[in-house]
């Protein structure tokens, strides 16, 4: 292990720490100056105990807030202070202006620096490119590895030492391998995990309230009242405390959408489970609405979509769940469902009177989002507000529900429903 | 801000092991007096965190439980208007001395210290929305006035200030801002047998081994709906102790005790299923 080497202290943060900084803010980690500051006040008093592990930790702990933005922070992290991109050219690239740049090696450690001194430039980037071609599965650490900061002589190869010291906190895995481990993979917003996450979202729909039903005794507040009354009783009511949100679920099963079943069942179940809504119900269809849903996945049991509209009213938040892609013709053309023999209207016409009757509508759609400007989803897309089914489109979705429906979407789709008159 | 003193680096406890990772964030909050705010899974430890702060720094502990009917306040202090009013009617106490019916909280307590004090504030998402948003003063200033009296509370010493949560709701970012993060990661092969050795110290190796192989095979089950955590596995080891069990028929082909790692009905069948594949029936 090289003797550490001191640099300044990063009381001003300059350098490689400030590319650190915009880096996280260009990724979307928005560190406000408030926790940077914090940060730089950490490393004034050596919390990060002089090693880049120390430094992670700390960095980590002050400047985001969440787990799911860990894993951002952690590709950050590596690519900032191994200064060099994930892909091999740049590396090689970045190597070579490092190797012509005396002055860089200055920074270095001594024992770094005789190493690297001791090697031919075309030694180096042969032995660079061997471990390039080793290195397949980052996950791995160890003293072999590029960017792992331990005893490789690459290890800190793209590594700006301007501001902490490097070398000590040996043994273990470094802070490179650990970021490059991407532990947190799993956490990150634009992924959708399991129910209880997806629970926790659609929590947020939830609007606590004390609006409606019977008074009830506000006991607490009454002996404090009734207290500070010198004892004549003061009694305060007040109405239950309960989840106002009525929730409508409408999920497409079968076809193309058999690769996400597995995803729209956890929605199911965590809204089932976790949602804690006033009313909830569910009821599936195939590729597109038309003139019933069904209550179960094996189309049995239904009702008209038309007596649905009727029954809610229009507080009733609509969530579609579906990969909105059919052929063309099952959403426009005036024939109903390919198995119900009755004429009737389209499927974009049921859309748009379910979109028109309930303001609050937004569809959940499984596939990516690059996919939604085009065919009958783009069409859809006009009709309801649409989000992918993940993590970030959940938060996106309700924030969206929670705003008043857009004007220009309000216009289209009235003119929409009305095209064929029932 | 000056630089104090250097604290003392946190390294856990020989009960408590902590990652080196989360050590640091314990002593940043404490050097920079900031809350820590601790998530993760459940069954990593989180609660038991703040009291292992507490006896590595030899700091008293104030804890305080939140739920769903916790107001901001009641960590601060609670005015007993009843006690005020019952002696006013039947004698006894000065009544006029309103101070005497202020009872300082848990953070009001800390606050009046002579020493610092680590608090904590366990499961903060369990409580109204509003309640983290109603700290952000108290928390940041360290000092709250209470107007029955009209006295200022404030801290001779910042606590250290350790924050749980489940992730039940979203905490505002005004509050996140405030807070040093840690996600406690839920412990790799080598840190959890550490764990493990902590609790059972004096069991073979072999069993250990075992059933942290078993253990790490039954979480990777994809669709569990509660995967088995730290607690259940040192439960389990108990279990699998006092049966006498024999560790190398410990990954045959089902796992004795699964009651003890198992809580749903559904993950029975889900390990059965898989079981049949062979996921615990010797090298994968």
């Amino acid at each position: 292990m090289p003797a550490p080497l001191t640099v300044t202290p990063p009381r001003s943060g300059g350098g490689v720490f400030l590319d650190f900084f915009f880096n996280l803010r260009a990724r979307g980690v928005k560190v406000a100056t408030h926790n940077w500051l914090a940060l730089m006040d950490a490393l004034g008093r050596g919390l990060h105990k002089d090693s880049l592990d120390g430094f992670y930790a700390v960095a980590r702990c002050l400047l985001i807030s969440s787990e799911t933005q860990l894993d951002t922070f952690d590709q950050v992290f590596g690519e900032t202070f191994r200064g060099v991109r994930v892909d091999a050219k740049a590396l090689l690239d970045n190597l070579d202006a490092w190797l012509k740049d005396p002055k860089q090696l200055e920074h270095l450690d001594p024992a770094l620096k005789a190493l690297i001194q001791s090697m031919d430039l075309e030694q180096l980037r042969e032995e660079l490119k061997k471990r390039l071609a080793e290195q397949k599965e980052r996950h791995e650490g160890g003293n072999r590895w590029v960017g792992t900061g331990g005893t490789s002589p690459f290890g800190q190869g793209g590594y700006n030492p301007a501001g902490i010291r490097i070398g000590g906190g040996g043994g273990g895995r470094s802070a490179l391998a650990v970021a490059d481990a991407r532990r947190f993979a799993n956490f990150r917003k634009d992924l959708v995990l399991d129910t209880r996450q997806i629970a926790a979202a659609l929590r947020r729909l939830r609007k606590l309230s004390r609006e409606e039903g019977e008074p009830e005794l506000d006991l607490d507040g009454t002996i404090d009242k009734t207290a500070r009354n010198c004892g004549d009783i003061d009694i305060v009511m007040q109405p239950p405390r309960s989840n106002n949100v009525r929730l409508l679920l409408l999920l497409d099963v079968g076809g193309s959408m058999d690769p996400h079943a597995h995803l729209v069942s956890r929605l199911f179940s965590a809204a089932h489970q976790g949602g804690n809504f006033r009313e909830l119900r569910s009821y599936y269809f195939h590729n597109c609405v038309y003139d019933r849903v069904y209550e179960d996945a094996s189309f049995s049991d239904g009702i008209k979509t038309q007596e649905l509209i009727h029954q809610l009213t229009r507080k009733w938040y609509i969530i579609l769940v579906g990969d909105a892609y059919m052929h063309p013709g099952e959403l426009m053309m005036t024939t109903s469902d390919w198995w119900s023999p009755q004429r009737g209207a389209s499927g974009l016409t049921w859309l748009a009177r379910i979109a028109d009757r309930f303001p609050r509508s937004a569809w959940l759609n499984p596939e990516h989002p690059r996919l939604y400007d085009s065919g009958t989803i783009a069409e859809i897309k006009r009709v309801f507000p649409m989000f992918p089914l993940t993590l970030a489109g959940l938060d996106d979705m309700i924030a969206r529900l929670r705003r008043p429906q857009d004007p220009r979407r309000r216009t289209h789709v009235a003119r929409l429903a009305q095209k064929a008159v029932m | 801000m000056p630089y104090s003193d250097p604290v003392q680096s946190f390294t856990g406890t020989p009960q408590y092991i902590v990652s080196d990772e989360l050590a640091r964030s314990v002593d940043v909050a404490v050097a920079l007096a900031r809350p820590l705010l601790i998530k993760g899974e459940p069954g990593t430890g989180k609660t038991l965190l703040a009291h292992d702060i507490a006896q590595f720094y030899g700091m008293p502990l104030e804890r305080w439980h939140v739920k769903s009917t916790t107001k901001a306040v009641d960590g601060l202090y609670q005015y007993d208007a009843v006690r005020r009013l019952h002696d006013s009617r039947f004698g006894g106490e000065d009544v006029g001395d309103i101070k005497r019916y202020i009872d300082l909280g848990p953070l009001g307590r800390a606050f009046k210290a002579e020493r610092r004090v680590v608090v904590l504030i366990d499961e903060i998402d369990k409580a109204d929305l509003e309640f983290p948003n109603d700290l952000l003063h108290e928390l940041d200033m360290m000092t709250f006035i209470i107007p029955e009296t009209g006295e200022e509370v404030k801290a001779i010493h910042r606590p250290v200030v350790v924050i749980t949560s489940n992730n039940e709701k979203e905490l505002p970012d005004a509050f996140l801002r405030r807070c040093v993060f840690h996600w406690i990661a839920f412990p790799d092969r080598e840190l959890m047998a550490r764990i493990v050795n902590v609790h059972h110290p004096d069991v073979e190796e072999a069993l250990i081994s075992g059933a942290i192989e078993a253990f790490y095979r039954l979480r990777s089950v994809d669709g569990l709906r509660k995967p088995p955590s730290t607690s259940e596995l040192i439960d389990w080891i108990s279990a699998l102790r006092h049966s006498g069990m024999d560790p190398a028929k410990l990954l045959g082909a089902g796992l004795p005790y699964l009651g003890t790692l198992l809580k749903k009905e559904q993950d029975f069948e889900t390990v059965e299923r898989h079981a049949r594949r062979g996921l615990f029936s010797g090298r994968r």
